[in-house]
């Protein structure tokens, strides 16, 4: 584990260092915030978790960071830099249910929308980039399925073809909503594996997480959120049964928290 | 087929290719977003603009005609948008809104206004003028080439052609951009494409082509042709670049053959009156979609796979 490994990651680092600095923001789908006031700092070169209850705002906090929705007020740094001068370093991997896998589209056909920046929207997709699609393709396993419409792949086939998509967009910052809910544990383990794989080449990761329980295996840095900010930094020291309890209020019962700190202590 | 085809069916037909292509194009992507419906609401909302036009100048005219048309379309998207995204309804109910109003309101303005005089009417709305779009001057092929004959074509002709290049240039120009955005709204958006600017684009489009087309073939057309083409070329393959050009094969299909069936079929029957060409060309492409929901090839998608749509 890299955690806090020069103890530079545990204060919070100026933005310009960190993979992608939120400030201030605000997000709001009605009359309610949906996420109010948070500053987030996400080191570079780390895993990071997005942690919080149903409806605290975890996947509009990565939606507002991206644009993909409008926000209120705060400002986006990524690499320390606006985020519309820094799109060609961000992939992003949405949830698997929040498109229509009915499309008529082939595995490939998704996997080469990852090199859009690089194609743009008139420009041919050379041999070398059709090359590389299928090359990221083999990265998750799906390298046998590239020709299957995108409907007739389990759940955990989709996730890993997202995966693979964000892969073609070779970036430096990765933005994951949610890429385990629903998949197999072999797929889960496959992603996991990517994923430290970009780790160890120095890239940033941020997923949305729900599993509480593999917090400690997969991640180095935790966010916490429940509409506000409640807690971040690394998780040795931040993911602890008080934090917990304050992201979660009742709704996680004493023993789960037991079994986290004991999880925790142990290690 | 010498100079009477030339001069009575070659302009109907072209005309009618044309509409179906120019409203079928678009009708895929609007399908696949779930905004199937928006071609009904179009053209049920260029009737108030229609009558407005022409309260306002008093001439039942192409020009002003489209005009009106296209402001009330305008009218109509700004509209749809707006009670969607004030309101936070689902997109199906909020044209539900708003075309029923506008059309009601289209029938009121027009009842009570004299338009006796004139040839605007309900059923000119529906069925437009297909089988009128003929070719006087025309004596054979050789008129193609004859540029006084050229000159007396109908002016529904050029004006659909325009439209409908415009459409195809436009389709193959922002392929990219439909393609993502229509897939993935959010990873578009994600990658700097201006995904609600897109899908604004697109229903403008199609609200050029509904209203170019319904001037010339009346809104049955346009109602059929946002839908049927594009719904059978879908069961027809699994890849969006075929499922395109299969649409456009079964727009082309459906313009001739329906105006054929019109003009001939009821003849071989015994009957001694031809039929609505407009209707009848709604009628194959509806019979093309039902054939394709029998036999097309990937026919057994329907209703499955839908688990996962959020």
């Amino acid at each position: 584990m890299v955690a806090a490994q020069d103890g530079r990651i545990a204060q919070e680092p100026p933005p310009s260092d960190a993979a992608l600095a939120v400030r201030g923001l605000t997000v709001s789908y009605g009359e309610k915030p949906a996420v109010f006031s948070v500053d987030a700092t996400f080191p570079a070169k780390t895993m990071s978790a997005i942690i919080g209850p149903n409806g605290a705002g975890k996947s509009t906090l990565l939606k507002a960071a991206l644009g993909v929705i409008p926000r209120l007020s705060g400002e986006i740094l990524v690499f320390g830099k606006p985020i519309d001068q820094a799109r060609d370093r961000i992939a992003y991997v949405p949830q698997r249910a929040s498109v229509d896998w009915d499309f008529p589209t082939t595995v490939l056909d998704v996997v080469q929308m990852g090199l859009y920046r690089k194609v743009g929207l008139l420009g041919r997709l050379s041999g070398a980039m059709a090359a590389r699609a299928r090359d990221c393709l083999a990265r998750v396993g799906m390298q046998d399925f590239a020709h299957r419409q995108i409907g007739q792949l389990s759940g955990g086939q989709q996730q890993r073809v997202f995966l693979a998509r964000a892969l073609a967009q070779d970036a430096d910052l990765y933005l994951l909503d949610e890429p385990f809910a629903g998949v197999d544990a072999a797929t889960e383990r496959a992603i996991i594996d990517v994923l430290k794989t970009l780790q160890s080449e120095g890239k940033a990761v941020v997923a949305v997480h729900h599993d509480l329980s593999t917090v400690r295996d997969y991640f180095d840095h935790v966010f916490l959120i429940n509409v506000r900010r409640i807690a971040e930094g690394p998780v040795a020291t931040t993911f602890t049964a008080e934090t917990l309890q304050a992201t979660y209020g009742g709704r996680l019962a004493a023993t789960h928290l037991d079994e986290l700190a004991v999880a925790g202590g142990a290690q | 087929m010498g100079a009477e085809f030339v001069q009575f069916s070659l302009t109907p037909i072209l005309i009618g290719t044309l509409a179906a292509i120019a409203c079928a194009l678009p009708g895929n992507f609007l399908i696949l977003r779930r905004q199937a419906l928006i071609g009904d609401a179009i053209s049920h909302v260029v009737l108030p603009g229609i009558v407005v036009a022409f309260l306002l100048t008093g001439v039942v005219a192409a020009i002003p005609m489209l005009l009106g048309a296209a402001g009330a379309a305008v009218v109509a998207v700004i509209l749809i948008e707006a009670v969607k995204r004030l309101g936070g309804i689902e997109p199906g109910a909020a044209m539900g809104v708003v075309f029923t109003t506008m059309f009601a309101a289209g029938v009121l303005i027009l009842e009570q206004s004299d338009t006796s005089r004139v040839h605007l009417d309900v059923e000119h709305a529906l069925m437009g003028n297909l089988e009128s779009l003929i070719w006087f001057r025309a004596d054979g092929w050789g008129s193609l080439l004859d540029p006084v004959a050229l000159a007396s074509l109908p002016d529904e002709l050029p004006r659909i052609a325009i439209v409908c290049a415009m459409v195809v240039a436009l389709t193959v120009l922002f392929w990219r951009w439909l393609k993502i955005s229509t897939f993935d709204e959010g990873f578009a958006e994600a990658l700097g494409i201006p995904s609600a600017a897109v899908g604004f684009g697109l229903v403008l489009t199609a609200a050029v082509a509904a209203v170019a087309a319904f001037d010339a073939v009346g809104s049955i057309i346009v109602i059929a042709m946002f839908i049927c083409p594009p719904a059978a070329a879908r069961l027809m393959t699994n890849r969006l670049e075929r499922q395109v050009w299969w649409s456009v094969a079964f727009a082309t299909l459906s313009a001739v053959l329906g105006y054929v069936l019109a003009g001939y079929g009821p003849l071989w029957f015994g009957a001694t009156h031809a039929v609505s060409a407009a209707g009848m060309i709604a009628v194959v492409s509806g019979a093309i979609l039902g054939l394709a929901c029998l036999f097309g090839p990937h026919r057994s998608r329907i209703g499955i796979g839908r688990q996962d749509a959020a």
